[in-house]
């Protein structure tokens, strides 16, 4: 039998819309105290709920380990704002940042904006795509060590390793280079929803973490498998992506429940697969799913935050803990170090040595 | 009989930016981008009690004969996620981030700024500037889509229908359809976010023209002004006061507020040999040249920035430099410039020393004190927003030294008294318009 691969965890923070930063931040620390890899906080301008990434730039300082991940759209968004403000939250959260890339598919979203009209879910994916790619390339288009502080020239930078991007895409072209200089992790983590098949292509060829929405280990092992021959096929070497099972789940009020496990009937819309047991059950699930080798971990999206998120952190993750499946702290500070994810190298450095 | 009380001044503090006022080359100058440095700005300024900490916006990287210019402070990180940080480790400052509105849509940026205000129990405030030009435009989506007449058009439209989505909840906190529909934007929808603590962010504006002294004085609770001189600070605060009333708007309800600089000594003289020594580290050597070009139109490396002024004329229409407002008149500087090097026997970058930038407030903190004073007394300004030239220790004398002679005389507070932006400034709460 294969040595087991380590396991991720994440939990997504949102539920019933609040605004107040306390509450985020209770919830981030909780997670933290879990050795979780990150939380996500998902956002849309289709319901009420404050600007997701302004939230966890909040929860930034009031935390020290946990990887910070927002859902940015990149639909009625600038590329090169959204890449900015992604390279800022790892900044002020000294490389904890991630971004879980969002489409904005309804006419209702489209009408807040006036630009253009609502498009198909491909389409927007596409343009997704090329959002996640130009927002690399513009972390890229500092080198690590472009500022010089040269007195003795009366440099601040070494203009020659700052790039233009020169980026053209179907719907939109930005010439670069960043505003912000290249952040602490280098790249950001992108997170992406891959069970769709118009996400799929998008996650195999951009995102550094993997989510998909399956009812049982064989079909989630079968889609992480799409997913790293696909990648290779972008010319990436498929150990890089991590593939989260993304699960809602619902706790409930006891330690098992009478009848735990997933539910057969039709999930929540965007909710995908959910299960219901108590937090022995979900490890007990966790395990299995791990063992199986399905997934590099989960993504628990708890139905109510305030309720689960506790019960998740000291009933489910303390017994994977001490089933020694589960780090009991983070022996890194970032959140690439937490995924075992390496800081890429920057594309126009390696391009310069080698001419 | 008593003497009438003094009149109050309100302070900011202005992080430094990427242009030649911030010294880089001192030892002491710390990072630009690390969260730190903005952390000890902002909570210097809270200790001080300011009013707001303010940043400012890029979104191109300036250009300097067709090249990434490289002699100031480049790069930074983005406004509105560093504060909503800073939200975090302050409790009463206020928190102003610059947002253009050329390259920004309404509900987007309305929702950014009210969360901010959320995550900051009320202390959100928008400097909202234009810009219409090609260069910037080759980030964005659209590119350079705007003409120049129209960017205040946009501009006052894109403050109208953020206060349109920001009024959409009622006090209750049910969200109700907004529907706007004008020559710049049409909105239709609910907005995402309940009315925020202050009701509307603070709302600033930054531009000199005459459209802008207008929308300023139809729209902002601040201007935020370069008017640094008492003569000129007296003319330009009449004259924006002055349009108030236009729009149905008391004097008091737009606060004047110069960017200005300062350097301090423990004597008058020792301050004054300390901004020399300042102004010698903004206006280096190959700063001295940069600078001549930009007057000049056309390569001078070849000068020596101790030797003298170049002989022949600037061109006019040549354009070296891109992503920053081009300065008077070439051909005017360059005659004034070429009297000053006569008149006082100066070398280039004695010159460019001498004819630009010098600090606005030179002094021990006492003379200080009072020309800040006697600047708002004399109606020349409601308050200032402070440059400090090094990162991040900039302000740290001046609010160990001169906040507290300020104090004394009565024109400026001694606790915060409220808890939003607001109440610092003395602006009432918006009327909901629902």
């Amino acid at each position: 039998m294969p040595a087991l691969r380590p396991l991720h965890l994440a939990a997504e923070i949102g539920g019933p819309p609040r605004y107040d930063a306390a509450h985020h931040t209770g919830l981030a620390r909780l997670a933290e105290g879990g050795a979780l890899d990150f939380v996500t906080l998902g956002d849309s301008f289709a319901r009420p709920g404050p600007d997701a990434l302004a939230v966890l730039a909040r929860v930034a300082p009031a935390t020290r380990r946990v990887g910070l991940v927002p859902t940015v759209t990149t639909t009625h968004t600038e590329p090169f704002h959204v890449s900015s403000a992604v390279a800022t939250l790892d900044w002020v959260s000294r490389g904890r940042a991630g971004w879980q890339v969002g489409v904005s598919t309804t006419e209702a979203e489209a009408r807040l904006f006036g630009r253009r009209p609502a498009a198909p879910a491909p389409d927007l994916w596409h343009e997704a795509g090329e959002c996640a790619d130009v927002s690399a390339r513009l972390w890229d288009s500092w080198e690590d060590d472009a500022e010089i502080r040269s007195t003795a020239t009366g440099r601040f930078i070494d203009r020659d390793k700052l790039h233009h991007v020169d980026f053209e895409g179907s719907a939109f072209s930005v010439r670069g280079p960043a505003i912000v200089p290249r952040p602490p992790q280098g790249h950001p983590v992108v997170v992406i929803d891959g069970t769709a098949g118009p996400a799929r292509d998008a996650a195999a060829h951009h995102a550094d973490v993997v989510l998909v929405r399956a009812p049982t280990p064989e079909r989630t092992a079968a889609v992480r498998d799409d997913v790293r021959l696909r990648a290779a096929a972008h010319g990436r070497d498929p150990d890089t992506l991590r593939v989260l099972a993304a699960l809602t789940v619902d706790l409930g009020d006891a330690e098992t429940a009478f009848e735990p496990g997933l539910a057969t009937g039709p999930p929540p819309a965007d909710r995908g697969t959910y299960f219901r047991g108590g937090p022995v059950d979900l490890a007990d699930l966790i395990t299995e799913w791990h063992r199986a080798g399905a997934v590099d971990g989960f993504h628990l999206t708890p139905i109510t935050p305030a309720r689960d998120l506790e019960r998740i952190v000291n009933g489910t993750v303390a017994l994977l803990q001490h089933r020694s499946l589960f780090r009991t702290f983070y022996p890194g500070g970032t959140l690439r170090e937490h995924l075992g994810l390496a800081r890429p190298a920057n594309r126009y450095a390696r391009a310069g040595e080698r001419v | 009989m008593t003497a009438a009380t003094p009149k109050r001044m309100h302070l900011a503090a202005h992080f430094p930016g990427v242009n030649n006022t911030t010294v880089w080359s001192d030892p002491r100058s710390r990072s630009q981008i690390e969260f730190s440095s903005f952390e000890h700005l902002a909570r210097t300024a809270e200790r001080g009690l300011f009013d707001f900490f303010f940043l400012a916006e890029g979104l191109r990287l300036r250009e300097h004969k067709g090249l990434i210019h490289d002699l100031d402070v480049v790069g930074r990180p983005e406004s509105l996620t560093v504060l909503s940080a800073l939200a975090a480790v302050t409790d009463r400052i206020g928190l102003a981030a610059t947002v253009n509105t050329t390259f920004n849509e309404p509900y987007e940026l309305a929702r950014r700024f009210a969360t901010l205000d959320h995550l900051s129990a009320g202390r959100a405030a928008w400097n909202a500037v234009t810009s219409s030009d090609a260069f910037t435009g080759e980030n964005f989506r659209r590119g350079g889509y705007l003409d120049r007449s129209e960017r205040y058009t946009r501009a006052a439209e894109f403050v109208a229908t953020a206060r349109e989505l920001w009024d959409s909840w009622t006090p209750e906190g049910a969200p109700r359809p907004v529907a706007h529909r004008g020559r710049h934007f049409t909105v239709e929808g609910e907005f995402t976010v309940p009315r925020s603590p202050q009701g509307h962010p603070v709302v600033i504006q930054a531009g000199d023209s005459a459209e802008g002294r207008d929308f300023a004085a139809s729209a902002a609770d601040i201007v935020f002004t370069r008017h640094g001189t008492l003569e000129a600070g007296r003319a330009f605060y009449a004259d924006v006061k002055g349009r108030l009333a236009a729009h149905g708007r008391e004097p008091d309800e737009l606060k004047v507020m110069p960017g200005v600089t300062f350097v301090l000594g423990d004597t008058d003289a020792e301050a004054e040999e300390r901004a020399i020594a300042v102004r010698r580290r903004q206006v280096s050597p190959q700063n001295a040249i940069a600078a001549l070009e930009q007057v000049w139109g056309r390569d001078l490396s070849g000068y020596d920035p101790d030797g003298p002024l170049p002989a022949s004329d600037p061109d006019p229409g040549a354009e070296l430099v891109r992503g920053r407002v081009r300065q008077g008149d070439p051909l005017a500087v360059a005659a004034r410039w070429r009297a000053l090097s006569r008149e006082k026997g100066l070398s280039i970058r004695q010159t460019v020393i001498e004819a630009t930038g010098r600090q606005s407030f030179i002094g021990s903190p006492a003379t200080v004190a009072a020309q800040l004073t006697e600047y708002v007394a004399a109606g020349a300004a409601d308050g200032f927003i402070l440059v400090p030239h090094l990162t991040p220790g900039g302000l740290d004398d001046f609010v160990d030294r001169v906040v507290p002679l300020l104090q004394e005389r009565g024109v400026f507070r001694r606790a915060y008294t409220g808890s939003t932006l607001r109440s610092h400034l003395g602006l009432a709460e918006p009327v909901w318009k629902g």
